[in-house]
């Protein structure tokens, strides 16, 4: 099995339609196919044991990404935004490489890891050029398409391990071939080391419906081109979402009717936010998707109906959905389990479990999966009665108060229902007493009613319970978050 | 019959991949697919003619068999003369 067989169906298929604008520079099906090709032969004449990405959207990416699973090579999209000392220590991880994209700071970084550096430019063009009379031949290697590093909010990152049968799983499971219309053109703006990057190329190839490629995320750049490619679907992370509101409430010019589906996933949708969305958006159909990294992208997802059903329902079960993920994929299997592995029952909060051919689990240091082959998310959440998602954060941010474990959203959720708190992260602090007690960063709202400890104290208690009574509250500006929107809980750890 | 193994139909241009594998013989047009073209030749015979659907996936009523049409032909699939379905696909929205 090789994801190389999704782009040759649709080359084969029909090669002279456009299935990816950067740019403003076209690519058809059959020449993204030539390229890839291309880029096998040099990728296998080169010798190197991972093809890497150090770089923005561009056509570089289907191309190194179809071209090294041709060669049967696995491809690792790099976080261009790490510091220096996080990512020479990936590079030196991944040596020797075929690196593509910022070719200095790779010689700079690991001058010593053998690595052979093209940039984006170069690369095309020596794929285009080889192109010719290059095989046709699907080359196994160890089976592995994909190796993205996790972001590493916590820990180190680890190298998670993509098999061609886990992404092939996802898409033939998920994707019906060629079921974009030929005006269909999704718009791609997340960054091309995200998993959600690649899912976004594979999809879309396999569906036909072509790509338009945003190198770097900006909200102005964003909406003009919807409106310049006639952009139909999208995909945004929550910040990214706000965002563009933010500049559509401030007047940018947004010609927004084309766009009939937006998903949005990656990170926590504040309630208000959808509900804005829903209103201003009121003719597209959205989607909250819900996956990792581990499991090849989306294993959840909230569909259009259910948005609109929720957004309008009188019945408090079903407007809560709105701050659900949706119900598992028909192809996946999920559980809610407690910490000793047992299955919990709808209302009760554990750990996800997950399993399916798309589900990997698998980091090149060792495999996650259990015997049966269930992969431990740490994802911490609980499903309702009709099997409706629900997360309530990473298992490892639960905070063990004197055996208690409580889980930071629950406190979190109640202190933004302060009209003065404009965002909250509880977190697990030292304690002599407890071994572990509650501490909590909030970002207050300036003015005269911003909320001293004790009135903060006096919410939790009465909303939830004295064990979640804060014992340490510190004000920030802001939280920190990453580029994806992804609240680095370990940083917030750090203030206290 | 391993997991992207690809066959090709002696009797016109289909080609599968294998997503699940089983027992029995893979059969195109009423004649054994092989990984290389066959050399057999001819038409499709009658009751296999209906043809196959580029990207279509085919199984067997067990549901033990998944194949996945990457080339499309005049032929239509089958295993020990039994004549194979496509399978529905899920409507989910798009989610990436």
């Amino acid at each position: 099995m090789n994801i190389a067989l999704l782009l040759q169906m649709a080359a084969d298929t029909d090669p002279g339609r456009i299935a990816l604008v950067c740019d403003g520079r076209r690519w058809s099906y059959g020449a993204l196919q030539a390229a890839a090709r291309g880029a096998a032969a040099n990728i296998v004449a080169g010798g190197c044991a991972h093809v890497a990405l150090l770089d923005e959207s561009s056509e570089a990416a289907p191309i190194a990404l179809f071209g090294a699973a041709l060669a049967g090579v696995p491809y690792v999209p790099l976080n261009y935004r790490l510091a220096d000392t996080d990512l020479a220590a990936l590079l030196q991880r991944i040596a020797p490489a075929c690196v593509i994209g910022d070719i200095d700071r790779v010689q700079r970084l690991d001058p010593e890891g053998g690595h052979t550096c093209l940039g984006r430019d170069a690369f095309v063009a020596a794929a285009e050029a080889a192109a010719d009379g290059a095989s046709d031949e699907e080359r196994e290697g160890e089976g592995i398409a994909a190796q993205i590093f996790t972001s590493g909010t916590t820990a180190a990152p680890k190298a998670a391990l993509l098999r061609h049968s886990n992404l092939l799983g996802y898409i033939l499971g998920t994707v019906e071939f060629c079921s974009a219309a030929e005006d269909d053109a999704q718009l791609v703006c997340v960054p091309p080391y995200h998993i959600a990057g690649i899912s976004a190329l594979l999809s879309s190839i396999y569906a036909m419906r072509r790509l338009v490629l945003l190198p770097a995320f900006d909200p102005d750049d964003w909406l003009e081109l919807v409106a310049t490619e006639k952009v139909t679907n999208a995909f945004l992370v929550p910040t990214m979402l706000a965002r563009i509101i933010e500049r559509i409430d401030a007047g940018a010019p947004a010609a927004l009717d084309s766009l009939q589906a937006i998903a949005y996933g990656g990170g926590r949708m504040p309630l208000e936010l959808i509900r804005r969305a829903l209103d201003l958006f009121p003719t597209a159909s959205f989607t909250n998707a819900y996956g990792l990294t581990e499991t090849s992208s989306t294993i959840a997802l909230l569909g259009p109906e259910e948005h609109r059903l929720a957004q309008t329902s009188d019945d408090p079960a079903v407007r809560a959905r709105l701050g659900s993920v949706g119900r598992p994929l028909p192809t996946v299997e999920l559980e809610i389990r407690d910490e000793e592995g047992r299955p919990l029952s709808a209302g009760e909060r554990g750990e996800i479990y997950v399993r399916g051919e798309q589900v990997s689990g698998e980091y090149r240091e060792r495999s996650a999966l259990d015997a049966e082959g269930w992969f431990p998310t740490r994802d911490a959440g609980w499903l309702d009665e009709e099997g409706y998602l629900f997360l309530t954060g990473r298992a490892d941010d639960v905070i063990v108060r004197g055996g208690e474990n409580i889980s930071p959203g629950e406190i979190e959720d109640v202190l933004m229902t302060h009209p003065a708190i404009v965002d909250a992260a509880a977190v697990g602090v030292p304690s002599v007493e407890w071994g572990e007690a509650v501490g909590v960063a909030v970002v207050v709202k300036p003015g005269p009613e911003t909320p001293g400890d004790e009135e903060l104290r006096a919410l939790v208690k009465d909303r939830l319970r004295s064990s979640r009574v804060p014992e340490r509250i510190v004000r920030l500006q802001a939280l920190p978050y990453n580029e994806m929107g992804k609240l680095l809980r370990r940083k917030v750890r750090e203030v206290f | 019959m391993k997991p992207g193994t690809r066959l090709k139909s002696a009797v016109c241009d289909t080609e599968v991949m294998v997503i699940r594998g089983g027992d029995g013989a893979i059969e195109c047009g009423g004649a054994p697919m092989a990984e290389d073209k066959p050399a057999a030749g001819g038409e499709p015979a009658a009751e296999f003619a209906g043809g196959t659907l580029m990207g279509k996936r085919y199984v067997d009523e067990a549901g033990t068999i998944e194949l996945l049409c990457v080339k499309p032909g005049k032929g239509s699939l089958s295993v020990d003369g039994a004549a194979l379905r496509t399978k529905d696909a899920k409507t989910l929205p798009s989610s990436d």
